[in-house]
Order: structure tokens, then C-alpha cells, then sequence
């Protein structure tokens, strides 16, 4: 399937090889012979967005891949970027039983990717929208919480409208994720394969002036504007070349084709300790930059970044410096030099030639506060009911990153179907009064 | 060390493991490379009229990624001249003395029986195997299965072959029958020296659903096959106990039919066999298996004090009985190794719509007066940790069927326990013979309504 958006050819993430390959038959019939299928699957349970694993593993063992990708599908509508960013050890592989029979767990998100690879090359629907209700729903952001309340909103028959600033749409899968584990582009094609069913993405518009009239306009609002820029480091010697913030990094390794580092590159440091920190360092790592350290202000045991992936940062290289903040960011006739770190009551001096600032984003605090009633946490995101997703308004629902809870994509998934729920049994079925 | 070396009338062999006739045993060169192995004998693969095959030959089926678990073949017998084989067979009898070196046949006319007999043995082979059981190509001929379907026929041939030949004459039986006693009767009759079983069964292993032709394939076509290898034991293993067991069979027996592994071995020779024939799990391992294999009976004989493999034989043929001969007090319950457990809670399907009713997750509530000794408890880890999943099982409601256990994935984690019923052995024939048989709710009991 071709997308209708624009990627510059010579882009930093085609330099990346795979972390996890897409299966072959073969492999993938393999491992899903692996599977006990338990019933009452506790993988079933653990899914956030509440897929039928031990089900769809069977189909793929009994090679029906087409009644797999129906199954992932039918919970899930971004089922491929899941199955190539879902962190599954902790999450449905987590609770695998196989784990207490001392065997390995099943490869979850690999069989998953496997299964729903076809619906991103051919973009074929399983299910068909209902008869349409003509009530309307804006969506402002195209991120995944966005994509997957509009899909579940079109199957009811309502019709979604999403506006997106940038001029990709997708979010994060499109900008924000390691090269590794998907592309820019597969992130495009799947959100192409979802639009197919009937969404509207409109992209480079702004609504930030124009929330009145969304609110006028529309039956329903849903708020799935994600995370923002990265925070800044309060230090000497920031302003300049050589450091970068860690979404404008990703950013530029996955859309642009101007070089993401400086020439001879042999030095880096990584600040922060979060998932975003670490996938920066294994970015630099696989690039081949030879010295990757992560300065980290806490030791790794309170590291909010995975386990799993500071296992795999360290046997890419990465060092972890603990208990460690910069102070100064050295530069000589404004050229970075490096940076005078305080690392366990000592004062070093570390060389870098890029510095990647990922201690956190930012939350779009000034546009969130232009949504009449919604508000907002200590964190700065958006408080939502449990159940149904929706704000302080009772038009407008929110969900994905930019509100409480695991800052994944399949839970960006789950908020979206359930805010999509929540519209249609409160707001958008007819005779139950709308705008 | 147990002696291993078996006497399956009057064929001596320093081991029970025979390469059955198919083909690992095709060729001097194959049979000689077996031998160095250390293979105790060989059948050779039958020699007649050499035939045309085809191509492909083979069909499988797997279980859930292991391979081969059956095989299907539509060869026929040996496609090298006759004179190749016997001159063959005469160099490995010659070289390798000590081992049994036995050929399988296959004519049609008495005359032909007896030249293909004394051709034969003048190679100085041990032994003769008639081959009676082929299921295809040759039965259209009137050969192999065409033969050992008819009673009357085996008895026929079996006696001309005993008037022909001066070495032992073992007659090879096919599956693809009804009551495999009736051949076995007649082979004895005929003057059979020892049996052998089983041949291949008769099947189709699956169809090319794109295609839609079975499988092998042979040029958009395909026909019925001979089926071996591990999925056949069972229906081998029942045939060879019906032929120890039956009084008037008093011949040795070399059983064939899904052997792997030495235990795969010893439960035949447990159950009547003298020695073993195998084939398939040589065409999948290769003939480097014997180490394994002779291993493995040798280190069973000495821990179960037996000094030799003789020993063995019938051990387990008269723990076959009748169904009404079984006792019907005799009751075992499912037991749940809590520790063991994996939670993967297979069993409770199992028990729900497959049997009856018995097992169940942590946090239901047995009933009054049952005994289920783990409900409590599991209950109570249930409300501790939201994720605990071992269930437990209502002693009274289990029928002692085994399902759970056979679908368990764990080693040894679902064991049958037996229970007090504190009632005396009684079997249902014992109650024919009493005359206590009745059942209440019975046709003849409940008025039609």
C-alpha cells in the first residue's frame, strides 16, 4: 500500500537494522506452537487494550494469519506498531505461565506484528462502520489514542474528524519512535491502512484559536494531543550547538535527511533515566558512536526506563553514570567541549561531542487550559473520569499521554476505545441529545 | 550388565534391536553401516520382481511442531535386481557373522515361493520373513496385504514356505484387518517358526488443501499409503499383547510399530515380544539411535534386577485382562500439585466440557459436603494475590477419567491418587457370575412415557 505523505529519502533510521525482524511463516508457526493456550489467558487479562493473545497465537499455529490479524484487530486497530513497540515483558509475556515452567516466554508482540503485517500491506477491513448516525466528533491530535477513538467512533457510525498540527500525522509512532523497533514510514502506512475505513485527517492546522468553534461544530471533543517539548536543563552553557532535546532528536533521526550528528562523533552523553533517555542511547550506540554515557541523577534500580531495555542499552555499550547532574555545560569559543558533571560527591569533567537532554516533556499546559472546564493535574495532565475518559466537560474526553497513566501505545489505544464508548453511549446515540 | 542377546526361533541376534525390512535396509552398504553401529539384526528390504516407484513417496503428519510424528509410504518392495540383493546379502551374512541376517520375501506361484526360497537361503541368511502385509501396490497384485487379509491364504503359503525353506520362517502380519488373532491362528497353522507385526496401516496423511490432491503428491495425484512411526504404537502394541495372550498361538513374536526409544522397546517385549523391528525413527535419527537404544535396556535390566533381556518378555501380558474382568471398586482421584502448577488452568476445559465436572479456579466455593481439600485454601491465596490461578479439584465429583492429567503440561503436577471405597474387588463378571448385574433406570426399568 502506498501512503500519501512525503519522507525524505535518505533518512537517519534506514541506517538501523532491526532489532526484531518480522517473522517468517515458519518462525512465527513455531513459536505460537510454543503456547500452552491457557484458558482465562492471564496475557488476555494484562493487554490493556484487552486482546484475545492466547486466540490469536492459536489461529497463527493453526496458520489461519488472516483470522489472527481479525482477533488483534478486532481489540486493536494499531495492532502492528503494538506488536513492534509493545514492551510485552512486562505487560501480556509478563504474566506468561511459561515463565514458572522455566521455559522462555512466547514472543507476544513479535506474533502480534506477524499477524497483522497483511492489514498494513493491504489495508483491508475486517469490520464495516455502522449506518451513520451524522453526529461528528473532533479529535485534536493524530497520535494513536486519536487513530483509535476515531476508528472505533466510525464503526458506530459517528464520523471523525482529526486535526493535527504537524504535517505527518501518526504521533509519536510517527516521530518519536526507536528506528529499531518500527519506521516512519511503516508508522505512516498503518495510519493510512486505519484512515481507509472512512477518517478525516486534516494535518498543519492549528486549533489552539479555534476551540470555540470545535466545541460549536462538533458533537464531541476528544483531546489526544500527547506529550510536548522536551524540558530544558537550567544550566551554564546550554544555549548552543551540540545539545539537542531528546524528541527533537528523534525527530530529526527519523523524518529528516540532514545529518543527526556532528562528523567523528566520539563521545555522547544522554541525560535521564527514562525510556525516551535510553532509546536515545541505544540510538547513538547503533549509530556507532564509540563513548554513549547515560547520566542519570538516581541509581538504576529507580530508573523509570525498563529493565529490559537498560539491559539491552549496556550490551549495546551505553554506560550508566549513577547519582549524577550536570552542572556546567563546557564550551570553548561556543563549541561544546563537554560537561562538568557532580557524579556521587565528586566533581568530573566528561568530554562530549552531543549532549541529549531527555529528562522529561513538557505538557501543553497553555493549550490544554484554553478547553473550557477541563483540567489539569499537578503533572500538568488532563483529569479524567476512570471509566468513560471524559474531562471536567461533559463534551469534551481526553486520553493517550496527555493524561494519567503507562505512556504506551496500546494504552493510548485502550483510552481511546473507551472514550469513543463513553461518547457513544452518553452523547452520540440518537435521541440522547448531542451539541 | 544384563545379557541383551535374544533367540527368536532359533535366530540369534547379540542384541533385540532389528532394523525392520524397509528402507534402512536396501543395501550392503546401508546394512554394513548399521552393523559397525552395532545393530543386533536386520530384515532385509523384501526381495521379489523388482518393481518401478514413484515419486514422491512420503507423507507426515506432525503434532503442534513435531515433526514426523507418523509416517506414510507408498514404496514398494527392493526396485534392484534380484541377483544385486542376494549377492549383497551373502557378503554381510559373511562379514558379520554374529548378527541375524533375515530376508524378507515376496512372490506369487508356489513355483516362485520356491525358487525365491532357495535362492535366498543359499545367500546363508538366518532366517526367511514373508511378507504378508504391504498395503499397497503389491496387494493390487495380489501380494503382500492381498495376502494377509485371507486366513486360508497365509495358512496356505506359510506351508509351503516351511515345506521350501530350512531356516526359520517368520511371518509378517498386516494391521489393515479386523481381529488380528484370526491371521496370527492361521500363520501358526501354516507352520509359522515366529510372528511378526505390525505392518503399516493403511491411510492418507493429509490433503494439499490448495491443491486439493493428498498427500504424497504423485504428478497432481495420490493414493492410499502404508502408516508407521511413533503415532502406530499403541495399535501395535495392542495387537502384539492379543497374539501373547491367545492360547493357541505359541510362537515368538518380533514386534513392529512405532519404536523410538528402549522403552518404546521394553513395553513390547513387556507385552510378548521376543525382539524389535524398527524403521521410521531410523529414517528420521539415523542408525546412530543404537547406542541409545541398547544403552537404555541395558541400564533398565540392571536396575530392575534382571539379568538379561529374556527376562523381560510377557512380563506385563498378564496385567491384560477383559474389560469385565477389571475391578469396579478400584477408584483414583485427580491430585493437584500446588507447588507444581503453572496456573495455566488446561485442566479445568478439560474437566468442564470434556469429562465430568470436577476441577475448578480458586475463589469458587465447593459444595456441601464434598470433599475438596485444596478449595479453602486456594480461596483464601486468591484473595492474597489477585493472580493466583492453581485450581483445585471435588474428590467427590472426580470419576478418576485422567484427562486433566494428560493434558497437563507440567511433568508429574496432576497425579491420580487412589481413594478408600472400602468396598470388596468386584468385577462385571463376577457380578454376571452373582447375577447382580442390574442398574436401575435402564431401558427395561423406566415405563415409556
Amino acid at each position: 500500500m502506498t501512503i500519501p505523505f512525503t519522507l525524505p529519502k535518505q533518512r537517519w533510521e534506514l541506517k538501523f537494522s532491526e532489532a526484531y525482524p518480522l517473522y517468517t511463516d515458519a518462525e512465527a508457526i513455531a513459536e505460537a506452537n510454543r503456547c500452552l493456550y491457557c484458558y482465562d489467558a492471564p496475557c488476555t487479562k494484562t493487554c490493556p487494550a484487552g486482546i484475545d493473545v492466547a486466540v490469536f497465537i492459536r489461529k497463527i499455529a493453526e496458520r489461519n494469519r488472516h483470522g489472527a490479524a481479525k482477533t488483534v484487530l478486532a481489540s486493536n486497530i494499531l495492532g502492528y506498531s503494538c506488536g513492534c513497540v509493545c514492551p510485552d515483558v512486562v505487560l501480556c509475556a509478563g504474566s506468561c505461565v511459561l515463565k514458572d515452567f522455566k521455559k522462555p516466554v512466547i514472543q507476544i508482540a513479535r506474533l502480534h506484528r506477524y499477524a497483522t503485517e497483511k492489514f498494513l500491506s493491504d489495508g483491508k477491513h475486517f469490520f464495516t462502520p455502522a449506518t451513520a448516525t451524522g453526529k461528528k466528533v473532533a479529535l485534536v491530535g493524530a497520535g494513536p489514542a486519536s487513530l483509535a477513538c476515531a476508528y472505533e467512533l466510525k464503526l458506530l457510525g459517528h464520523e471523525p474528524v482529526i486535526f493535527e498540527k504537524k504535517t505527518l500525522p501518526g504521533g509519536l509512532n510517527t516521530t518519536g519512535i526507536a528506528p529499531y523497533k518500527m519506521t516512519a514510514e511503516d508508522a505512516l502506512r498503518e495510519v493510512e491502512a486505519i484512515r481507509r475505513i472512512g477518517i478525516e485527517i486534516r494535518t498543519g492546522v492549528d486549533i489552539s484559536s479555534q476551540i470555540k468553534t470545535l466545541l460549536k461544530d462538533y458533537d464531541a471533543v476528544f483531546i489526544g494531543v500527547g506529550i510536548g517539548d522536551d524540558t530544558e536543563l537550567n544550566v551554564p552553557g546550554i544555549d548552543g550547538d551540540g545539545v539537542i532535546g531528546s524528541i527533537e532528536w528523534i525527530e530529526q533521526l527519523r523524518l529528516s535527511d540532514k545529518p543527526a550528528l556532528p562528523k567523528n562523533t566520539k563521545r555522547a552523553l544522554v541525560v535521564g533515566g527514562g525510556n525516551t533517555a535510553l532509546d536515545a542511547a541505544r540510538e547513538l550506540a547503533q549509530l556507532g558512536v564509540p563513548e554513549v554515557t547515560m547520566v542519570y541523577r538516581r541509581t538504576a534500580q529507580l530508573m523509570p526506563g525498563f529493565r529490559h531495555e537498560l539491559n539491552d542499552a549496556r550490551i549495546e555499550g551505553v554506560h550508566l553514570l549513577e547519582h549524577a547532574v550536570i552542572t556546567e555545560i563546557v564550551r570553548e569559543k561556543g563549541k561544546l567541549k563537554g560537561a562538568r558533571v557532580r557524579a556521587s560527591d565528586e566533581d568530573i569533567f566528561l568530554q562530549a561531542d552531543i549532549i541529549i537532554i531527555a529528562i522529561g516533556q513538557a505538557k501543553w499546559r497553555d493549550l490544554l487550559m484554553k478547553f473550557p472546564d477541563v483540567e489539569l493535574n499537578e503533572a500538568n495532565e488532563i483529569i479524567v473520569d476512570e471509566e468513560t475518559g471524559r474531562t471536567g466537560n461533559q463534551r469534551i474526553y481526553a486520553g493517550g499521554d496527555a493524561t494519567p497513566g503507562m505512556k504506551l501505545v496500546v494504552q493510548a489505544v485502550a483510552d481511546g476505545k473507551r472514550a469513543a464508548q463513553a461518547m457513544h453511549r452518553e452523547l452520540l446515540q440518537t435521541g440522547k441529545g448531542g451539541a | 550388565m544384563a545379557e541383551l542377546s535374544v533367540n527368536l526361533a532359533g535366530i540369534k541376534s547379540p542384541n533385540p534391536f532389528w532394523l525392520a525390512s524397509a528402507p534402512p535396509t536396501n543395501s550392503a552398504e546401508q546394512v554394513m553401516r548399521a552393523f559397525d553401529l552395532g545393530w543386533g539384526g536386520v530384515v532385509w528390504k523384501t526381495i521379489g520382481d523388482p518393481i518401478v516407484n514413484v515419486s514422491s513417496r512420503l507423507g507426515s503428519i506432525d503434532a503442534d511442531g513435531i515433526r514426523m510424528v507418523g509416517l506414510n509410504n507408498i514404496e514398494l518392495i527392493t526396485d534392484r535386481p534380484l541377483n544385486e540383493n542376494l549377492r549383497e546379502i551373502r557378503e554381510v551374512k559373511k562379514r558379520f557373522p554374529d548378527r541375524a541376517v533375515v530376508v524378507s520375501i515376496m512372490a506369487e506361484s508356489k513355483d516362485d515361493w520356491r525358487e525365491l526360497i532357495r535362492r535366498s537361503e543359499d545367500t546363508g541368511c538366518d532366517g526367511l520373513e514373508l511378507n504378508f502385509g504391504c498395503p499397497h501396490g503389491m496387494c493390487e497384485r495380489g501380494m503382500g496385504s492381498a495376502v494377509g487379509q485371507e486366513p486360508k491364504v497365509i495358512r496356505e503359503i506359510t506351508a509351503w514356505a516351511r515345506e521350501f525353506a530350512s531356516t526359520p520362517v517368520i511371518v509378517k502380519l498386516t494391521p489393515n484387518i479386523s481381529d488380528i488373532v484370526e491371521p496370527g491362528r492361521a500363520a501358526t497353522e501354516g507352520g509359522a517358526h515366529a510372528l511378526s507385526l505390525i505392518n503399516t496401516i493403511k491411510s492418507l496423511t493429509g490433503v494439499d488443501l490448495d491443491n486439493f490432491v493428498p498427500f504424497p503428491v504423485v504428478g497432481g495425484q495420490s493414493t492410499p499409503g502404508g502408516f508407521c512411526g511413533p503415532a502406530v504404537k499403541p495399535i501395535a502394541l495392542h495387537m502384539v499383547s492379543a497374539l501373547a495372550k491367545d492360547s493357541k498361538i505359541n510362537i515368538p513374536i518380533s514386534a513392529i510399530g512405532g519404536i523410538s526409544t528402549w522403552r518404546d522397546a521394553a513395553e513390547f517385549m513387556a507385552l510378548g515380544a521376543t525382539n524389535v523391528q524398527i524403521c521410521t525413527a531410523v529414517m528420521h535419527y539415523g542408525y546412530r539411535i543404537i547406542e541409545q537404544l541398547t544403552d537404555g535396556l541395558s541400564n533398565y535390566l540392571d536396575e530392575h534386577n534382571m539379568a538379561s533381556a529374556q527376562e523381560l518378555i510377557g512380563r506385563a501380558v498378564p496385567a491384560v485382562v477383559d474389560w469385565g474382568d477389571l475391578n469396579l471398586n478400584y477408584k483414583v482421584v485427580a491430585d493437584i500439585n500446588q507447588e507444581k502448577c503453572i496456573g495455566c488452568q488446561l485442566c479445568i476445559p478439560a474437566c468442564h466440557d470434556g469429562a465430568h465436572q470436577c476441577i475448578y479456579p480458586p475463589g469458587v466455593e465447593a459444595k456441601p459436603g464434598h470433599t475438596a481439600p485444596h478449595a479453602a485454601e486456594a480461596a483464601e491465596k486468591l484473595a492474597d494475590d489477585p493472580t493466583y490461578r492453581v485450581p483445585w479439584v471435588d474428590e467427590t465429583d472426580c470419576v478418576g477419567c485422567n484427562l486433566c492429567a494428560h493434558v497437563c503440561p507440567v511433568p508429574d503436577c496432576i497425579t491420580m491418587k487412589q481413594v478408600e471405597t472400602k468396598k470388596p474387588r468386584e468385577s462385571w463378571n463376577e457380578r454376571i457370575a452373582k447375577g447382580t448385574t442390574f442398574i436401575p433406570g435402564g431401558l427395561h426399568d423406566s415405563p415409556a412415557s
